[in-house]
């Protein structure tokens, strides 16, 4: 599937709901219940107050703040609550037994051997196709089938293993890696996330060995990132045995060349409770051999030219009922956990991508020489390599820390998979751009492969959710479980003599937020001292966000779901605060292991940390400024105007 | 005849790794080098990987000498179809001074051990450059040699090698057990696929010590120093050819 996007139409309307309504004034009557615990409740303050300081000394690890009824172990959920949860970020996973380790150094080296030799990331591009040679070598290779488990016919290999082979895969070819990740990252990842064993036996042999290719069927014509608006139709047959398919499908990646297709489709379904009939989606696994299903011919595209995307037709497709992926009707949960599931696999294989473009930079700078001097010994050329470093270090931590966080069994962790994806397509993006730049003319020849690689990732924005709906999945979900935090903080305040304990702890934190006092959140003892001074602006960011966080809601309400312009502001903090926290958390091992590159990562960790605390620090400010408000209103106005022109409308400098 | 081939199998530094040198000229940078099996070794695997296949032989034995790393070389000969290997431990000091005459005599022990029909080396590692391994091995063993192989047959209890010389191509017809040198257009090696390397994985490696073998490591030889390729230095352009023949009179070309 090419461009598939994650509708958050529901879940949206899902969040503003959940999200306390009235949450208006709860401030002020805080401020009543201060006085009140303050009288009633003095000694049980001071306690309280003690408490959470004391707990991150002497433990040193566990910096989580109890405050909220229902615990999440997410990093990401909890800084929306201006909280550390350190559980899933520290220390830096390290998931690989040594069995597993063992395999993985085995399969690195062939895999990198064939793409180095076998296969020809040029010719594929022009030849708008994966040579044949190198379709069957990565057959035989077993790249069809890397986490399908080893007894139906795959490689069984966990999420961290597969990240590694990815990063290889992105490093060479990223059409290829589309072709691969189209069939297994999600075409077929729903039978294997929701398949029952029958379905599972059937299906995943002959997809493991390649014989079989799959794709993902979600998007439609009028029908992208808002996947809960699809119109393909899937009728259940009067005796209930199969499903009649009818609809069409477009930029599905590997549609023309798939024979096995998971597709989401609308099925009338009666509300047990109010009996009315109801459109629900539902994943079907759809067989071409069931007749009934085209495709178009291949799209001609910008980049990934050797990824196959076609338009696919179904006709009334006879779909027999035991081909439900999941439930009837639950088809939407399906595909959003098979995108969540995936997006980490991106940012390892673009972390990679990365690694590629900077050594063809670094090749050109310590070879070329203007005014005398090689290259790279101009400060505006260093400058370009270390933030090239920089991203992609920051991009191959998020990929590890994901793959191993899913890998420990964490269940919470689409905040964090969602700004993994967003990050990694940008950071590639701007490292490829600047790798070009670095090499000037000549990365601008297609000579230089370094121009595929720039079409090639143009879509990594778009598909799979594109940055700016993940940018507002990300803001949501953090406001929804902030949300559901001040709500239980509201309720208490209805019985503030029931609940003096937590109030006063709510309220000493914020007495002391206003005061610039910490509020005793801390990452001391969890990161290594060395980056003591960079894990302290982390804390601050951490305790500011949360303080904007919780005004937002006050603010807005229900109505923050509307308020794009903050949320994709909101999105961006947290995306520099789970950064820092990631690099904090690697750099921490590497300094504890003594690894030969810790001190050059922790180099990079210090400079990430300074940059990211910067943005965040005037984001913060921005998002708890009244005058944001105008500006908003400026780009409100300006994009009226210019859409109701069909076009700019400024006159001409010159008058014509 | 046993129908076994022993193989032998070497963890070199990668062909396209840059060679560093030691700050102290003692040898070659070596820790957090790409390593991997030996070129040449790799051809030897599936020359009689090959032989198995087309039912010649029955079985592959690939032997590794090195620290515990060389399990990795030998696993990789497994997952391209050797069935079962065998790791000389050799570390330390040892390992530093370890040359092709120790390595001939482990390979000698263990064809006779093993009761080998044919030892397959590749001619030369592309670490040292020795070439000397595959001769010595033979000489040992006072067996047959067929060097420099660029074909292979098996013929009742004969092998036909064809050998690669200065200047063309020599067949010669050997007696087994023979001991047969791959040079580079043997074959072309296979890929090892993922799916074999996690077959491979339930192959068993047995461990050796060359003492086991009866095998002495004391070197005879000493290495002074280790330098980098001297430089290349720029050349000049000349104006015409008679500058031209003057340069090359001055440094006595010609």
């Amino acid at each position: 599937m090419l461009i598939l996007k994650v509708a958050q139409s529901s879940t949206l309307c899902g969040v503003a709901l959940r999200i306390a309504p009235g949450l208006t004034g709860a401030r002020r009557q805080a401020v009543v219940a201060v006085s009140n615990t303050r009288l009633y409740a003095s000694q049980a303050t001071q306690a309280v107050l003690e408490k959470p300081a004391a707990v991150s000394t002497d433990a040193g690890t566990a910096v989580e703040n109890k405050s909220a009824a229902a615990e999440s172990k997410s990093f990401a959920v909890n800084i929306f609550k201006g909280q550390i949860a350190t559980s899933q970020v520290f220390p830096y996973p390290s998931v690989l037994n040594e069995e597993q380790e063992q395999f993985l150094r085995e399969l690195v080296p062939p895999v990198g051997k064939f793409f180095e030799e076998v296969n020809d990331s040029a010719k594929n591009d022009a030849l708008e196709k994966v040579e044949d040679h190198t379709m069957e070598g990565l057959k035989e290779m077993g790249a069809f089938g890397l986490q399908v488990p080893a007894d139906l016919g795959g490689l069984g290999l966990t999420n961290t293993q597969y990240a590694r082979l990815v990063e290889i895969v992105g490093t060479y070819d990223l059409g290829v890696g589309i072709t691969l990740g189209a069939h297994q990252s999600i075409g077929f990842k729903g039978i294997l996330l929701f398949g029952n064993p029958a379905q599972k036996e059937k299906y995943l042999p002959k997809l493991a060995s390649g014989e079989h290719i799959a794709a993902f069927c979600l998007t439609e014509p009028a029908s992208g990132s808002d996947a809960a608006s699809i119109k393909t139709t899937a009728v259940q047959s009067p005796c209930g045995q199969y499903f009649i398919l009818n609809g069409s499908k477009i930029w599905i990646s590997n549609g023309g060349l798939a024979e096995i297709f998971t597709v989401f489709a609308k099925t009338p379904m009666k509300d047990p409770k109010t009996g009315e009939m109801k459109d629900k989606i539902t994943a079907f696994v759809v067989e071409k051999s069931f007749g009934g299903v085209t495709h178009g011919p291949p799209e001609k595209k910008m980049g990934i030219k050797a990824s196959n995307t076609a338009e696919v037709y179904f006709d009334n497709v006879r779909v027999p009922a035991d081909c439900v992926l999941g439930e009837v009707g639950g088809g939407f949960k399906v595909a959003m956990n098979i995108l969540n599931n995936g997006r980490f696999g991106m940012a390892a294989a673009l972390s990679g991508t990365m690694k590629g473009a900077i050594n063809k930079a670094v090749d050109h700078a310590t070879n070329r020489t203007q005014f005398g001097n090689k290259i790279h010994t101009y400060g505006a050329i260093q400058e370009k390599v270390a933030r090239m470093t920089m991203l992609q270090y920051v991009t191959e931590s998020l990929a590890y820390m994901i793959s191993g966080n899913m890998d420990s069994g964490a269940t919470e962790f689409q905040i964090e998979a969602a700004i993994s994806k967003i990050f990694a397509s940008e950071a590639a993006w701007t490292v490829t751009d600047e790798c070009i730049q670095v090499m000037g003319g000549m990365g601008f020849m297609k000579d230089a492969g370094i121009e595929r690689v720039m079409r090639d990732l143009r879509i990594f924005r778009i598909f799979e959710g594109t940055n700016d709906i993940l940018r507002l999945f990300v803001a949501l979900n953090g406001f929804q479980n902030a949300g559901n935090q001040l709500k239980g903080l509201q309720k208490a305040l209805k019985n503030p003599l029931g609940n003096a304990g937590l109030l006063a702890e709510e309220i000493t934190k914020r007495v002391k937020r206003k005061a610039g006092m910490s509020t005793g959140l801390t990452l001391q003892g969890t990161i290594h001292p060395e980056l003591a001074q960079s894990g302290e602006m982390a804390v601050k960011a951490i305790e500011q966000f949360g303080v904007a966080i919780e005004e937002l809601l006050i603010k807005h309400g229900k109505k923050i779901i509307d308020e794009q312009f903050v949320l994709m502001r909101v999105a961006d903090c947290a995306i520099d605060i789970y950064t820092m926290i990631v690099v904090l958390s690697r750099a921490s091992r590497s300094l504890s292991q003594s690894d030969p590159s810790a001190q050059h990562e922790k180099v990079l960790c210090e400079t990430w940390c300074v940059e990211a605390h910067g943005r965040l620090m005037r984001d913060i400010k921005a998002l708890r400024s009244s005058q944001s408000r105008q500006l908003y209103n400026n780009f409100r106005a300006i994009s009226a105007a210019v859409v109701e022109n069909g076009g700019t409308v400024a006159s001409h400098p010159l008058g014509f | 005849m046993s129908g076994r081939v022993l193989v032998g199998v070497k963890r070199v530094i990668d062909y396209a790794v840059k060679i560093r040198v030691k700050p102290d000229k003692s040898g070659v940078v070596t820790d957090g080098v790409k390593h991997s099996m030996n070129p040449f070794c790799e051809i030897a695997v599936e020359e009689a990987v090959k032989l198995k296949e087309k039912k010649l032989i029955k079985e592959v034995v690939a032997v590794s000498c090195g620290p515990q790393q060389a399990q990795e070389t030998i696993r990789t000969a497994l997952a391209m179809g050797a069935d079962r290997g065998i790791h000389v431990e050799v570390s330390g000091k040892d390992y530093d001074n370890l040359g092709p005459l120790h390595v001939s005599k482990i390979m000698a022990a263990l064809a006779k051990k093993e009761e080998a029909q044919l030892v397959i080396l590749g001619k030369q590692a592309i670490d040292d450059d020795c070439n000397q391994t595959g001769q010595m091995t033979a000489a040992l063993l006072d067996w047959p040699q067929g060097t420099f192989a660029s074909e292979v047959t098996l013929e009742g209890g004969k092998v036909k090698v064809v050998r690669e010389i200065d200047g063309g191509l020599e067949t010669v017809k050997i007696n087994m057990p023979a001991v047969v040198t791959a040079d580079l257009r043997l074959n072309t090696p296979r890929y090892a696929t993922l799916p074999n390397i996690m077959k491979a994985k339930k192959k068993k490696i047995a461990n050796v010590k060359p003492s086991e073998l009866g095998v002495d490591l004391t070197s005879r030889l000493e290495v002074l120093r280790v330098d980098e390729p001297p430089q290349r230095q720029a050349g000049i352009k000349v104006e015409t050819v008679d500058d031209l023949v003057g340069k090359l009179r001055e440094t006595g070309s010609i």
